[in-house]
């Protein structure tokens, strides 16, 4: 019997799963994927929102504001690398700049600093922004993260202070029998006193299990254009175009990696899994980003994707117990800021809601920080020789695109949530993130993997089931 | 830090014939690096024949025809090392590697030739809509899995583009007992050598679907099926024209890219070719950089590969004899109409040989034109062509003397 399950091990999961770690209970975090943050998480806009944009007195407000201030610490601990790179808001119309004083009046409400800029005060720090630009707000608290990084870590450190955690395991059934939940997946039953409901587009069926429920979680689909790392600063700021009842827009970023992302479009789909991109959509993204900033090299894309935001129909963040038990706890329609408000939800929902009806102790052994990663990309080459003196691993490079050694791989694999597919070694390494997107180092990955796990090569699967690349040996 | 006169930055077709005639022009004192645990690249892996017609007399796989460069290259002791990654090149010509004997190395090189090979154009470089199942690969990722590990990557498969990769992976899959269910083109026209379509395509009975694309892919966890559609001029779907296939394979062979990634800190200016500017001894626009091979710009043949690596090492040999200065009389060669991109860029007249080769394409096929080479309003060279296509590379070379001193552009364009 455990004291708490954690159903979902995206960023609100993970990071759940790590505030309870702080405290002596015994807890279990589910997931149906193979991995760590393989939904929501891994793919959205990477963006620490600074807050001023949420209505004020809404959950999304409190927590976007909370939590964005909670990230540099955080960060710290976790070894994720965070870019305070703050966000413009950029208005091409005068209308659009009485829009952006409105926003100004908000973000003061909020409790967010910004500040309006003149056209010039934008082209002289935002050299590729369109010319059509009139005026800007600037956020300088807006962040940029690797929310798949963060995610990992975030479980990481759980696991190492003492959570239990279960892939592939996709909840069928809750049942509430003596006091206590009966979880059956498609393999196992968990029994829990508690249930943190973290599903994310699927929280709402996940809820359903145990009552009726009067809304629904509707996945709102953002296309996306990832491209190389070709040029530092060809933009140096978030910039959004102006807030529209549709979201915030199309907006044009530098990620943590140096890559630029652009993106993204929303439109409701039918299907909770539904990831698929689409040649319109993806010419309405490039165009609304033209809008923003001068010549795009869209012509370095190296990716195009699609992520859902589960998008709840009372639009505000679910953060509640459910009505008719209050042993079990939803956390759901965390759609943007939901990275940005994650930390504050985590502590919320452990400090407040789950310690009003459970008593928690704190643990004296508890190690708030993360095992670290060595980057060989960031020592100098005095300090990267006497790494590789210790563990010549770290001299092999098995991407050549990212420059990924071996010691790298051997350490993700050693570490307490291992990769154990192609995808999430891409995901933590950044192995096939580059121009070649695999195509030379994928098949030497497979390899190296079989050999690892003594497998054949045909059992090496790229994600989920029946995805292996080799799939017929000659 | 240890120096070198000339370091070869990769160990493929264009690092190894650069090498040998490094070596024979006098040039002792060279490294060459390369990446894999084995020399001669991307040749390991194209294990069909059709090499080596021009520079051995002889038809040869792509194994033949590396081993007989590698073999050279041992024989002349010449220096390499392998499983040795370049980390970055700068400037001043200081090399940058890792390997897991040596550690992070750096060596300071009188001059570079950079043969760093192409990249396959992929899924996100042609925006590729739809799911995003298992099941699309780039051709030479499925060329290296199935000739280099072993293993086939579908049964039922669609190739989209008529590059020559995916052509020769047609016949290729279609012998390990593969259905290829055909080859879509969004050109009206192959991308590929006409050898390729008759040998891969044709006597295989494969269909070629011209004007041609994948609208989008359809498959949760694997790839099931994909969305043809015809495409106007504009490269625009024809709304109604769309078709489905199932599939468990779709191929991308639709293009190759100049592997530059090492010349982003050389401040280099880029030609149409995707590669860097060059003078006539391919020589960059950094003092004693040189770059050859699919890493300046994409060869027909690999034959044509080792011939301008060759050059190259003739231009380092001048480099380092002091003669290739990059003074005097400068003429930039311009692609004119129809003409999408030529080599060299620019050429410093005084400086270079006596005859001087132009390598170019056209942007599409065109029958009976003329191909005018032009100083001012002055035609230096015309060449008539009964048809011309842009799958194959022209080569022209033209006399020193023909180049009068007192224009500084050459204009390369068609007359229809």
């Amino acid at each position: 019997m455990f004291d708490i399950i954690v159903i979902g091990a995206g960023v609100i999961g993970s990071l759940i799963a790590r505030k309870l770690s702080s405290y002596k209970c015994n807890v279990l975090v589910l997931d149906k994927e193979n991995d760590v943050g393989n939904g929501t998480s891994m793919a959205n806009s990477a963006i620490v929102h600074s807050g001023y944009d949420p209505v004020p007195g809404t959950n999304k407000a409190k927590f976007n504001v909370l939590g964005n201030k909670m990230f540099p610490k955080m960060c710290e601990q976790l070894d994720v690398s965070l870019g305070k790179i703050g966000s413009l808001t950029i208005a091409v119309n005068d209308e659009q700049i009485s829009t952006l004083k409105e926003l100004a009046q908000r973000a003061k409400i909020n409790g967010v600093e910004v500040k309006l800029l003149t056209k010039e005060e934008v082209i002289a720090i935002e050299p590729n922004i369109t010319s059509e630009v009139k005026g800007a707000l600037l956020a300088p608290s807006a962040m940029i993260v690797n929310p798949f990084t963060l995610t990992l870590h975030a479980l990481e450190n759980a696991v190492d202070n003492g959570v239990n955690v279960c892939f592939n395991e996709m909840v069928k059934d809750i049942k509430y029998v003596d006091n206590h939940f009966e979880i059956q997946t498609e393999k196992n039953i968990y029994q829990s006193r508690f249930i943190i409901n973290c599903a994310g587009v699927y929280a709402d069926q996940i809820h359903a299990l145990i009552e009726d429920i009067d809304y629904e979680i509707n996945p709102r689909k953002g296309q996306y254009f990832l491209l190389d790392h070709f040029k530092p600063g060809f933009v140096r700021h978030v910039l959004f175009p102006l807030p529209s009842e549709k979201g915030k827009g199309v907006l044009v970023s530098p990620t943590t990696s140096g890559n630029y992302i652009v993106g993204p479009s929303s439109e409701f789909t039918s299907s909770k899994d539904d990831v698929s991109t689409d040649a319109e959509t993806l010419k309405s993204v490039r165009q609304q980003a033209s809008n923003l900033v001068k010549n795009i090299p869209f012509n370095q894309t190296i990716r195009v994707f699609a992520g859902l935001r589960p998008t709840p129909s009372t639009h505000d963040f679910i953060i509640d117990f459910a009505k008719t038990n209050k042993q079990f706890i939803n956390v759901s329609g965390i759609e943007s800021p939901g990275l940005a408000s994650s930390p504050a939800i985590a502590e919320y929902v452990v400090d407040n809601l789950l310690q009003s009806v459970f008593t928690l102790v704190k643990k004296d052994d508890y190690n708030p920080i993360v095992r670290k990663r060595i980057n060989p990309k960031t020592l100098s080459i005095d300090e990267r020789n006497a790494l590789i003196k210790e563990n010549n691993a770290y001299g092999k490079i098995i991407c050549n695109c990212e420059k990924v050694t071996l010691g790298e791989l051997l350490d993700e694999l050693n570490r307490s949530v291992p990769p154990r597919t192609i995808k999430s070694i891409k995901k933590r390494l950044r192995m096939g993130f580059g121009k070649c997107q695999g195509g030379f180092c994928h098949p030497n990955l497979i390899k190296l993997l079989a050999s690892y796990y003594h497998v054949d090569m045909q059992d090496i699967l790229y994600d989920g089931e029946n995805t292996n690349i080799c799939c017929f040996k000659k | 830090m240890i120096e070198k006169d000339l370091v070869i930055l990769g160990g493929g077709a264009a690092g190894l014939s650069a090498a040998i005639e490094a070596h024979n022009l006098g040039i002792k004192d060279i490294l060459l690096l390369e990446k894999n645990n084995y020399l001669g690249g991307i040749l390991n892996q194209c294990i069909h024949n059709g090499f080596g017609l021009h520079e051995f007399k002889e038809e040869l796989t792509g194994p033949e025809f590396m081993s007989r460069l590698a073999q050279k290259v041992v024989e002349l002791n010449i220096p390499y090392r392998l499983e040795s990654n370049i980390l970055s090149l700068t400037k001043d010509k200081i090399v940058t590697y890792s390997n897991d004997s040596e550690g992070v190395v750096q060596i300071k090189a009188k001059s570079v030739i950079v043969t760093c090979g192409s990249l396959e154009r992929g899924a996100g470089a042609i925006n590729l809509a739809g799911d995003r199942p298992v099941g699309i690969y780039t051709a030479g990722e499925a060329q290296l899995l199935l000739n280099s590990f072993g293993y086939l990557v579908g049964k039922k498969v669609f190739i989209l583009g008529s590059g020559d990769i995916g052509l020769i992976m047609a016949r290729r899959m279609s012998l390990e007992g593969a259905k290829v269910v055909g080859v879509a083109e969004i050109n009206p026209y192959s991308a590929g050598l006409n050898r390729n379509i008759v040998q891969c395509l044709n006597d295989f009975d494969i269909p070629l679907y011209l004007s041609t694309t994948v609208k989008k892919c359809i498959g949760k966890h694997r790839l099931e099926k994909i969305v043809l559609a015809k495409v106007d001029n504009c490269f625009n779907i024809i709304e109604g024209s769309e078709f489905e296939v199932d599939i468990d394979c779709l191929l991308l062979s639709v293009g190759l890219l100049p592997n530059v990634a090492l010349l982003n800190n050389l401040g280099l200016n880029f030609s149409s070719s995707k590669g860097p500017l060059v003078n006539q001894d391919y020589e960059t626009e950094c003092d004693g950089v040189f770059v050859s091979g699919n890493g300046l710009h994409i060869h027909d043949l690999v034959d044509y590969v080792a011939l301008e690596s060759r050059e190259a090492a003739r231009g380092v040999k001048k480099y380092l004899d002091n003669k290739l200065l990059n003074k005097g009389h400068k003429i930039i060669v311009k692609p004119g109409k129809g003409i999408l991109y030529a080599v060299p860029n620019y050429i410093f007249i005084d400086e270079a040989d006596d005859q001087i080769t132009f390598k170019f394409r056209v942007n599409k096929p065109y029958k009976d034109i003329d191909i005018l080479f032009k100083i001012g309003d002055t035609v230096i060279r015309k060449i008539h062509k009964n048809a011309i296509i842009p799958s194959e590379m022209e080569v022209i070379k033209i006399e020193k003397n023909k180049f009068v001193d007192c224009f500084d552009e050459l204009t390369i364009e068609i007359k229809e």
